[in-house]
């Protein structure tokens, strides 16, 4: 079964990497990587991704003519997605296992930021025939 | 080459694999590096065969080849171990030609069982297990077993890889299952086929027109697991159940992928061939005794393939069946189909006292089968409203896309028509 483990922070909380020193940050990408590497290396990395800080996010609505509008930047104090895995593993638990090690990111200062991870079940499963 | 050429390649090099893979096992006693050496070898017909020709015998290439591949491990393993000492036997590539054996030869059938002992042991978890299964036995390639479940090649690898390290460090050889196991054994691959065919019923309901076609392959290695033991009811029923259930593919989904349910599907479209295979192999399976829950499966199965209409359909003679199975198996899922059942022949008022007793089994907790159940039920009953609630329940429960969007559908017809 596969899940999506999405990252949410806050706009304003902890994950600011940014405004981190050097050090934390390399130690924290060293992380994401390693945790990456490790899920492959377990059969169970489906995808991997961090994505661009909202500043840059752009909300479109197709417009009469079915062109894009864009709508500006969203406003700092939104949590926003920063990140998102996709696992296969063989339970729920083991993708709540999963999340929890990602949850403990060392953050500013090498602690562990225990951030929320939302885990959601990815539509995968076969349909059951109803007689 | 053309495509119908290409096709039999194929097929051909899929037929072979688990025989080559024997032979090499056999002969250098490492299942894993030999795995991986069959592997090569299959990819390199592949792509050479269609542009040079397919050699005079297919068989005696792909041992040639896989054989040198080995003799190339073992040196490198050799100098690794800076010679200290040499695990496998090296023989000479050009020995390895002689392993050629004719197509029936009982070692090979034996090969075959015993491959799928191999890689169908308890200490893998059914996701490595499938996937072993289809590389080694079924002879795919990684990427086509990627494909198939959707998921990066790089990852399928490592799914692959680490199955074999597994079956390395719990000892398992080939030949080494004992005869009382055999049972054991042979529930636990024929699982993993089930799980097979599962899945390529979800592909075949989606919108994955690319994934390979997994209930095909389960099929064909079901065939191929019945060829290395005849006698076995069990396997019977469950290659009889894949083929009476595969019968209905194309009537099962319309225009979009949408799922079409048993009583309005379109009959003609079922294939009546395999339809009268499957219902033959059940019928002689079952003159036979010691009947099991596979054959009570394909048995349902055949009885829905073989009723001109929904409303012909001998439902006494299901619930009798689900009645005997529910004493083989303690299965929650098993009971569900004996409560509609038990709505067919008796009415749904019975149904739905039925599903209350069901309905306390822990492991029906929140499924959304359940809901299912029950909403179709009270449909049946008349209670439109109590229906609708429970089957946009049951949509938000489920995990297959295809079910979601006909739960989702089937309520919104409903309600309209509460409504009218």
């Amino acid at each position: 079964m596969k899940y999506i483990l999405m990252m949410n922070t806050p706009g304003g909380g902890a994950y600011q990497v940014t405004t981190w020193p050097r050090e934390d940050l390399i130690r924290h990408i060293g992380f994401m990587k390693t945790f990456a590497t490790k899920l492959r290396g377990a059969g169970e990395l489906v995808a991997a991704e961090g994505l661009a800080g909202p500043d840059q996010a752009k909300r479109v609505r197709a417009g009469a003519d079915g062109k894009p509008i864009t709508d500006g930047v969203f406003p700092e104090s939104k949590e926003f997605l920063a990140g998102y895995w996709i696992v296969d593993v063989e339970s729920p638990e083991r993708a709540y296992q999963i999340a929890a090690e990602a949850s403990a990111a060392p953050g500013k200062g090498g602690a562990p930021m225990n951030m929320a991870i939302e885990v959601r079940e990815v539509m995968s499963a076969p349909p059951v025939e109803t007689p | 080459m053309t495509e119908t050429a290409e096709l039999e390649t194929q097929h051909l090099l899929r037929d072979l694999a688990p025989q080559v893979l024997g032979i090499v096992v056999r002969r250098f006693r490492d299942f894993s590096a030999a795995e991986d050496a069959v592997q090569e070898a299959l990819i390199a017909a592949a792509t050479q065969w269609p542009r040079e020709g397919r050699p005079e015998s297919p068989r005696a290439w792909l041992l040639q080849v896989a054989a040198r591949r080995m003799a190339d491990h073992v040196r490198t393993e050799t100098a690794r171990r800076q010679r200290e000492q040499v695990v496998v036997s090296l023989v000479p590539p050009d020995e390895q030609v002689t392993l050629a054996l004719d197509g029936d030869d009982p070692a090979a059938r034996d090969d075959t069982l015993e491959l799928l002992f191999l890689c169908c042991p308890p200490a893998l978890s059914p996701a490595s297990a499938i996937a072993l299964t289809l590389r080694a036995v079924g002879g795919l390639t990684t990427v086509e077993i990627a494909r198939a479940f959707l998921v990066p090649e790089a990852t399928m690898a490592q799914r692959i890889s680490r199955a074999k390290a597994t079956i390395k460090a719990s000892g398992e050889a080939l030949g080494m299952s004992e005869a009382g196991q055999l049972a054991k054994r042979l529930d636990a691959v024929m699982h993993v086929l089930y799980l097979i065919f599962n899945e390529g019923y979800a592909a075949s309901s989606g919108d994955e027109v690319v994934r390979t076609d997994l209930s095909g392959e389960a099929i064909r290695l079901t065939r191929m697991l019945r060829g290395v033991a005849p006698n076995e009811a069990e396997v019977a029923g469950l290659l009889a159940l894949m083929l009476l259930t595969d019968a209905r593919r194309a009537a099962r989904t319309g225009p979009v992928g949408e799922l079409i349910p048993l009583d309005e599907q379109d009959r003609t479209l079922w294939d009546r061939g395999a339809i009268e295979e499957g219902v033959a192999l059940i019928s002689e399976t079952l003159q036979r005794g010691a009947v099991g829950p596979y054959q009570l499966q394909a048995a349902v199965a055949a009885v829905h393939d073989e009723a001109p209409s929904a409303g012909a359909t001998d439902w006494p003679q299901i619930l009798a069946l689900y009645g005997v199975l529910q004493g083989l198996s303690d299965n929650p899922m098993v009971d569900l189909n004996f409560a509609i059942a038990t709505a067919m022949v008796h009415g749904p008022a019975e149904g739905l006292a039925r599903l209350d007793v069901v309905a306390a089994d822990p492991r029906l907790a929140g499924h959304h089968r359940l809901d299912s159940v029950r909403a179709h039920l009270l449909e049946r009953s008349g209670d439109r409203a109590a229906a609708v609630a429970l089957y946009r329940r049951a949509a938000d429960r489920t995990a297959s896309t295809a079910e979601r969007n006909y739960l989702l559908a089937h309520a919104a017809r409903l309600a309209e028509e509460v409504v009218e």
